[in-house]
């Protein structure tokens, strides 16, 4: 009886089994193998020790830039997350509109990525895009954004905040809702502030919906590629050069497999450590009920 | 006595004048915010409606002194965003619906069923969702290469067939919630689990299956890397790939470009007003119990 009930549910979760041993695991085995060759993806892969990692740390200066500019972008997250808990607790304040709301800054999300990077990149258009026009209104000279080695990271991390705050609005404005009325009734009675309140209860109440919120993105942005493609396409002058970036010219247009695959390992281990350190601090500031 | 009367009146009225500025505030902030949030979109409908040129006019027009409804009539047709929705539309069909059903048998087990090593599977299935993409890119890209899969649908169709790790785990969330009394009746009349999972899980988990449906549309549906590196064919690109490559074609051509972005977001924005309580729904479902 157990027999036959084992072999129905080994026979359920087959499939995804299946697949994480065809899609993740063989590909992970294989990559660390890769990332000690080279590779051109034609040829048989040649072994080269730790050559691929050797250039890396040591001869590739434009690895370093990438990875300097691939953290820059990552300032979009703390911003992001900052105004999605401003806009959460307005909602929160029993406004009306609130579907209304919540759809307007929702919309981004659902939104084709490819579309709002070609919208995005007309609005910052140095003569004729919308920004520089709304600017000028002001009475601001606005920089030639995506053409300039100064602006154009920024214009990206602009254009990331405004595609990413309704994921992070919705989850907060979920967690703002879970927060128990008993302990703000509680605190008032006190006389605590409203600010207090906020800093005291309501922060630590929606603590693990920002550790969620900041793994999640920190794993997304490290990865953002098609945004940078077809905003800037690396440029100018590398300054908008990721690492995901520069892994996949390296991949896919010098067909470096190997030293790709490499750079993808040291990637991957940085998301995994930036992550556990995440979980690690986390007990310091994060309650669960 | 009645001093703390008229305090307490006082106070309240404090209160309540308090609660009105507070108000006050929240919706300035909120309409500032949703205008941030239109206008881009408001400057990429009216673009897309101008005569080819006159988006370089300073100061801009918001509203064009006629629609050139003739900018989507080509980028659908000679541009060829029609085809690419198309495409897209028969590459993710059967995924979708397939990797919804392997999940939600899985999620279905590691929900309700007993058997050795559960708790193993279920964390490596987890562990899926924590590896980057790009460390599983190029050997991924590599496996399919050998085996003939490039410039074809395939290598995007197959894997979602598997089920997704992600889906597994929201589908789970929620068939813990369901009683478990109706199944053991069901064992009591004899049905087996696969029955059980037909006849009874999957009635009461309509909400939950189109909220993952609907992600797995929606993912399906806006992947860009997927078929840049795999599909090489103009015939076989997707809406997306159609789209990205209006930049090269239509370079500064911002009214083709603008008219084919308001297409590419049509779908979904209708998926979203039709079933937003599904969306919001299935993100704080995974959001919070994660």
């Amino acid at each position: 009886m157990k027999r036959k009930e084992y072999a129905w549910a080994y026979l359920f979760v087959s499939a995804p089994i299946l697949g994480f041993l065809l899609f993740a695991f063989v590909p992970l085995s294989y990559s660390v193998y890769v990332s000690f060759t080279e590779y051109s993806g034609y040829q048989p892969p040649v072994f080269t020790g730790t050559a691929n990692y050797a250039k890396l740390a040591l001869n590739d200066e434009l690895f370093w830039k990438t990875m300097f500019n691939t953290f820059y972008s990552a300032l979009s997250i703390p911003i992001g997350m900052a105004l999605a808990l401003f806009i959460a607790t307005a909602l929160n304040q029993k406004v009306r509109g609130i579907r209304f709301f919540r759809t307007m800054f929702f919309l981004p999300t659902i939104s084709s990525v490819i579309a709002l990077t070609l919208l995005w990149k007309w609005i910052f258009n140095d003569s004729y895009g919308l920004l520089n026009y709304l600017l000028e209104l002001i009475g601001i000279q606005g920089p030639a954004w995506l053409s300039s080695e100064k602006w154009a990271m920024p214009a990206m991390i602009i254009q990331g905040v405004w595609a990413g705050l309704g994921i992070n609005m919705v989850l907060y404005l979920a967690a703002l809702q879970g927060v128990p009325k008993s302990f703000h009734e509680a605190a008032e009675i006190d006389g605590a502030s409203r600010w207090q309140r906020f800093v005291r209860i309501t922060i630590p109440c929606i603590s693990p919906t920002t550790l969620y919120i900041l793994i999640t993105s920190i794993i997304g942005a490290l990865q953002d590629f098609p945004r940078f493609q077809i905003m800037t396409e690396g440029g100018p002058n590398y300054s908008t050069t990721t690492i995901v970036y520069y892994l996949f010219q390296n991949a896919f247009r010098y067909m470096s497999m190997g030293y790709a695959s490499a750079m993808a390992w040291v990637l991957g281990l940085l998301i995994l450590a930036i992550t556990l350190l995440n979980f690690w601090l986390s007990k310091r500031w994060v309650h669960y009920e | 006595m009645s001093s703390t009367l008229v305090g307490r009146s006082v106070r309240q009225r404090r209160k309540k004048a308090g609660e009105m500025v507070r108000q006050t505030v929240a919706y300035a902030f909120l309409t500032a915010g949703a205008l941030v949030m239109a206008i881009p979109f408001l400057w990429m409908l009216s673009t897309s409606l101008k005569q080819q040129g006159r988006e370089f006019e300073m100061p801009p027009r918001w509203i064009p002194e006629a629609f050139e409804w003739s900018n989507y009539v080509f980028v659908l047709t000679e541009a060829n965003l029609l085809k690419g929705f198309f495409n897209t539309l028969l590459l993710i069909s059967l995924p979708c619906i397939v990797g919804l059903f392997t999940s939600a048998l899985a999620a279905n087990a590691f929900a309700r069923m007993d058997f050795p090593a559960k708790n193993v599977l279920f964390t490596l299935l987890l562990a899926t969702m924590m590896i980057p993409g790009v460390v599983t890119m190029i050997p991924t890209f590599i496996l399919f290469k050998e085996i003939g899969w490039i410039d074809s649908w395939l290598p995007l169709m197959v894997p979602g067939m598997f089920g997704a790790a992600a889906g597994v785990f929201l589908l789970r969330q929620f068939f813990m919630t369901i009683p478990r009394e109706l199944e053991e009746a069901a064992k009591v009349d004899g049905m087996n689990p696969f029955q059980i999972f037909i006849r009874i899980m999957v009635p009461l988990s309509k909400p939950a299956l189109i909220t993952q449906g609907l992600f797995g549309f929606l993912a399906g549906y806006n992947d860009f890397l997927g078929p840049l590196i795999y599909i090489n064919t103009p015939e076989k690109f997707t809406l997306q790939l159609v789209l990205a490559s209006f930049q090269g074609f239509y370079t500064s051509q911002w009214t083709y470009i603008m008219a084919g972005s308001v297409l590419a977001l049509i779908p979904t924005l209708l998926l979203f007003f039709f079933a937003q309580r599904y969306f919001v729904e299935g993100i704080t479902l995974t959001g919070m119990k994660g």
